[in-house]
C-alpha cells in the first residue's frame, strides 16, 4: 500500500499579532509549525503503516524553509519526503494549488491508494485543496475522516458530519480529507529526528512536476484578493466586578438572559 | 526571472520602505537599501504597489484572456441543500442574500436541489426569495456523495450558465463545491461572511476572515464564471417566507455517473450535539480548571435549554468531545445567547462566536480578551457565580 500524505506549513495563528497602526500581519517571531489538521492526517498514514505495512510519502508545496516540516514527518516514520517549490507557484490560490499537488502526487505515484490532507490549513482556512486535488486526480474524494481502516482494496470510514457520524465504504485509490476527531498525532523519536536531519530533500519546481505554467501561481487563480483590512471590532458593552458582589452579578446575568426570553 | 507576483524595479526604489509597511502579509523585507519580495508569502493584493511614491513596483500580473464567453452567463444560483427532505436553514439563508444580490444585479434568483423525493421543497424556495427552482429528483441523489452531486451540479452550470452559484459552507457545501470548481476551472471563495455585487464592474465581492480571523480579504472572480462562493451558516438572516410569491419549477432528469463511495451507516444519537444550530450555548474554557466542572455548565445548559459549546483548550485535554468546540478549528455558532464561563478569548475562539447575538463572559481576569465583544462581562470568580446561577434559575423554573 502506497499512502501520500500532504502537509502545509503554516504561520502558528494563534500567536499571529496585527500591526494595530497598519492593519498587517506581524509575522516577527511567529513560530512556523505543520498544519494541526495535517499532523492528523499524517497520523492515520502512520497508522496503517504500522497495522498493515505501507510506504508514506509526504508532500508540501511552499517556500525552501517548508523543508522543516517534511523532516518532522520523517522524524514520525514517513518514509520519503518531496517539497514542491518554485517561485512560479507564487501567488496560487486553491485552483492553482490543487493542479500544481496534483501534478507532483502523479510523478511520486500515478496511482497510490490513499491520498490524505488535513480537513483545512489554519491560515488559509479554506477547505477546498484536498477535494480540488481529487479532481484533478480524478479519484473518490471522503472529506471529514475521523478513523479510516482498510482490507483487499476496499476502505471503511468514519466521517464526522455536521449532526452525527456516517460509516462509509468505498473501494481505494481515494482522496481523504482528515477531522481533529481522529487519533492523537504521535511525538518523533529522538532516533527518528536524528535520521530526518540528515536526509537530502529532493525539491521539485512546476516543470519537474510538468506543470502547465498558465496553470500555476498568480497567473493560474480565477480568484484576485480585492483588498484586505481588519476585522470589524465589537465593543465590549455592559462591564461589572462581581468578585465583591457576585449575587449583583448573578442579577444581572439573570436579567440579560429574561430580555433575550430565557429562564 | 521566474515569475511573481509583482515586479520591483530596484533602479527606482529608494528604499522608503513605504511598501514594506502597506504590506499586509509581512511578505517584503529589505536588502540593504532595497526592498526585496518573498515571492511565497505574496497574494498579489497589490498593496505595495500602490503604496510606492516612485512607481517603483509593478503587478505582473498579465493581461488575462477573457473568457470569450463571460456574457453567457446570466443569474444568481443558491444550492438548497436539504438532508432527507429538509431543506437547511443555511439555503434561507442564502436565499434571502442572494435575492438582495440578484436585486442590485438586476438578474433573475434560482435554487437548485439535488435529491430524492424533494419536490415538496420547491414551494418554499419560491416563497423564500426563489424566482426559479430546478429540481433533480433521482434515487442516486437520495444521499450525498461527492462525485455524484459534482457531476450533477456541473452539468446543470454547463446547460444553464449561471452567473454566481452561492452554497452554505456546511461539511456538505465546502466539499463538493470545491470539486465542482476546479471542473468548472473557475475560482471559489471559501467560508464568506459578507457578499455584494459591486457597482462599477458588476463582480461578486467576497469578503472572509483569513488568519485565523486576523484579517479580513475581500475577493473576486473577475474572468470565471461561474463567481462561486460558499458562506457560513447564521452569517445572514432568512427572510419571512412569502406563500403569494410566484416562481417556476423546472424539473430536470440527468444522467448520472455511479457513486464511488457509499454510506452503510448513520449515527445519530442524543449525545450527538450540533452546535452551530444551537440558539443558547453555555461555555466554558481553561477556567473550569478541570473536566468535572464542565458537568455544572451542563446542568446550567439543561435548565436553560441550551448546549455546551468549550474552547480548544478543554478538548486538547481530553474533558470532551471536539464537536463542541466553538473557534476556528472547532465550530462556528451564532446562537441568541453565549455565555462564556473562565474563556480568556483567544481570537480563535472568538473567530468562532463573534456572531452571537448576546455575549455573557464570566472571568477573573479583568484584561481577558473576550471582554472586548462581551454585552455583559463580569469580573469575578466562576466558581462563586455559576453556582449561584444555577440555583437562581432553579428557584425560579419551581416558582413558575
Amino acid at each position: 500500500m502506497h499512502i501520500i500524505v500532504c502537509v502545509k506549513q503554516v504561520p502558528d495563528t494563534a500567536n499571529v499579532r496585527i500591526n494595530p497602526e497598519t492593519n498587517t500581519l506581524m509575522r516577527e517571531g511567529v513560530e512556523s509549525i505543520m498544519n494541526p489538521f495535517d499532523e492528523y492526517a499524517l497520523e492515520e498514514a502512520l497508522k496503517l503503516k504500522d497495522a498493515h505495512g505501507a510506504r508514506v510519502t509526504v508532500i508540501s508545496m511552499g517556500p525552501p524553509q517548508a523543508e522543516v516540516v517534511l523532516r518532522e514527518a520523517m522524524a514520525r516514520g514517513a518514509d520519503d519526503v518531496v517539497l514542491l517549490t518554485d517561485r512560479a507557484f507564487a501567488g496560487a490560490d486553491t485552483l492553482a494549488t490543487s493542479y500544481a499537488i496534483a501534478q507532483a502526487i502523479k510523478k511520486v505515484n500515478a496511482k497510490p491508494d490513499l491520498v490524505l490532507f488535513g480537513k483545512q490549513a489554519i491560515d488559509g482556512d479554506t477547505a477546498q485543496v484536498g477535494p480540488g486535488v481529487s479532481e484533478f486526480l480524478n479519484v473518490p474524494l471522503v472529506t471529514y475522516v475521523k478513523s479510516i481502516t482498510v482490507s483487499d482494496g476496499t476502505f471503511t470510514v468514519e466521517t464526522q458530519m455536521d449532526e452525527g457520524v456516517d460509516v462509509i465504504e468505498g473501494r481505494m485509490p481515494a482522496v481523504m480529507t482528515v477531522v481533529k476527531e481522529a487519533s492523537a498525532p504521535r511525538f518523533a523519536s529522538l532516533s527518528g529526528w536524528m535520521a530526518a536531519k540528515k536526509t537530502a530533500i529532493p525539491r521539485w519546481g512546476a516543470k519537474d512536476v510538468g506543470a502547465a505554467a498558465a496553470m500555476c501561481g498568480l497567473d493560474g487563480s480565477p480568484t484576485k484578493v480585492v483588498k484586505i483590512f481588519a476585522p470589524p471590532t465589537k465593543t465590549g458593552g455592559v462591564r461589572m466586578d462581581g468578585r465583591e458582589e457576585p449575587s449583583a452579578a448573578v442579577e444581572a446575568i439573570l436579567k440579560a438572559l429574561q430580555d433575550k426570553g430565557v429562564a | 526571472m521566474a515569475d511573481t507576483p509583482i515586479i520591483i524595479d530596484s533602479g527606482k526604489c529608494r528604499g522608503c520602505k513605504k511598501c514594506i509597511t502597506a504590506c499586509p502579509f509581512d511578505a517584503l523585507y529589505m536588502e540593504g537599501k532595497l526592498a526585496v519580495l518573498r515571492p511565497e508569502e505574496c497574494r498579489a493584493c497589490n498593496a505595495c504597489v500602490k503604496a510606492c511614491p516612485f512607481f517603483a513596483i509593478a503587478t505582473n500580473a498579465k493581461e488575462e484572456v477573457k473568457q470569450a464567453d463571460l456574457g453567457d452567463f446570466k443569474g444568481i444560483w443558491v444550492f438548497a441543500e436539504q438532508h432527507h427532505g429538509q431543506v437547511q436553514e443555511v439555503a434561507y439563508e442564502l436565499l434571502s442574500t442572494g435575492r438582495r444580490l440578484a436585486n442590485d444585479r438586476g438578474c433573475e434568483l434560482a435554487a437548485v436541489v439535488l435529491g430524492h423525493n424533494i419536490t415538496d421543497s420547491a414551494s418554499y424556495l419560491i416563497a423564500a426569495g426563489a424566482d426559479k427552482v430546478y429540481v433533480v429528483d433521482q434515487p442516486e441523489l437520495a444521499e450525498y456523495e461527492a462525485n455524484v452531486y459534482t457531476d450533477a451540479l456541473n452539468q446543470l452550470i454547463a446547460k444553464y450558465k449561471p452567473e454566481v452559484i452561492l452554497a452554505g459552507a456546511t461539511a456538505v457545501g465546502r466539499a463538493f463545491f470545491a470539486k465542482v470548481a476546479v471542473r468548472s476551472r473557475t475560482g471559489l471563495t471559501a467560508d464568506c461572511t459578507a457578499l455584494s455585487i459591486d457597482k462599477e464592474s458588476h463582480l461578486l465581492h467576497q469578503t472572509r476572515p483569513a488568519f485565523g480571523g486576523n484579517i479580513m480579504a475581500t475577493i473576486m472572480t473577475p474572468n470565471h464564471r461561474p463567481q462561486m462562493a460558499t458562506v457560513r451558516p447564521k452569517v445572514f438572516k432568512m427572510m419571512t417566507p412569502d406563500s403569494k410569491r410566484k416562481g417556476a419549477t423546472l424539473m430536470e432528469a440527468l444522467q448520472l455517473v455511479a457513486a464511488s463511495t457509499r454510506i452503510v451507516r448513520t449515527e445519530r444519537n442524543a449525545m450527538s450535539v450540533n452546535i452551530s444550530e444551537a440558539e443558547i450555548i453555555v461555555a466554558g474554557g481553561r477556567g473550569l480548571k478541570k473536566a468535572e466542572n464542565l458537568e455544572q455548565l451542563k446542568k446550567l445548559a439543561d435548565l436553560i435549554g441550551g448546549v455546551v459549546g468549550v474552547s480548544r483548550a478543554c478538548v486538547d485535554a481530553g474533558w470532551i468531545s471536539a464537536a463542541h468546540q466553538v473557534g476556528q478549528t472547532g465550530r462556528t455558532v451564532c446562537p441568541k445567547i453565549y455565555l462564556a464561563f473562565g474563556i480568556s478569548g483567544a481570537i480563535q475562539h472568538l473567530e468562532g462566536m463573534r456572531a452571537s447575538d448576546t455575549i455573557i463572559a464570566i472571568n477573573n481576569d479583568p484584561n481577558a480578551p473576550i471582554f472586548g465583544i462581551a454585552d455583559l462581562g463580569i469580573v469575578g470568580d466562576l466558581f462563586e457565580i455559576l453556582p449561584m446561577l444555577i440555583e437562581a434559575v432553579e428557584s425560579k423554573t419551581k416558582r413558575q
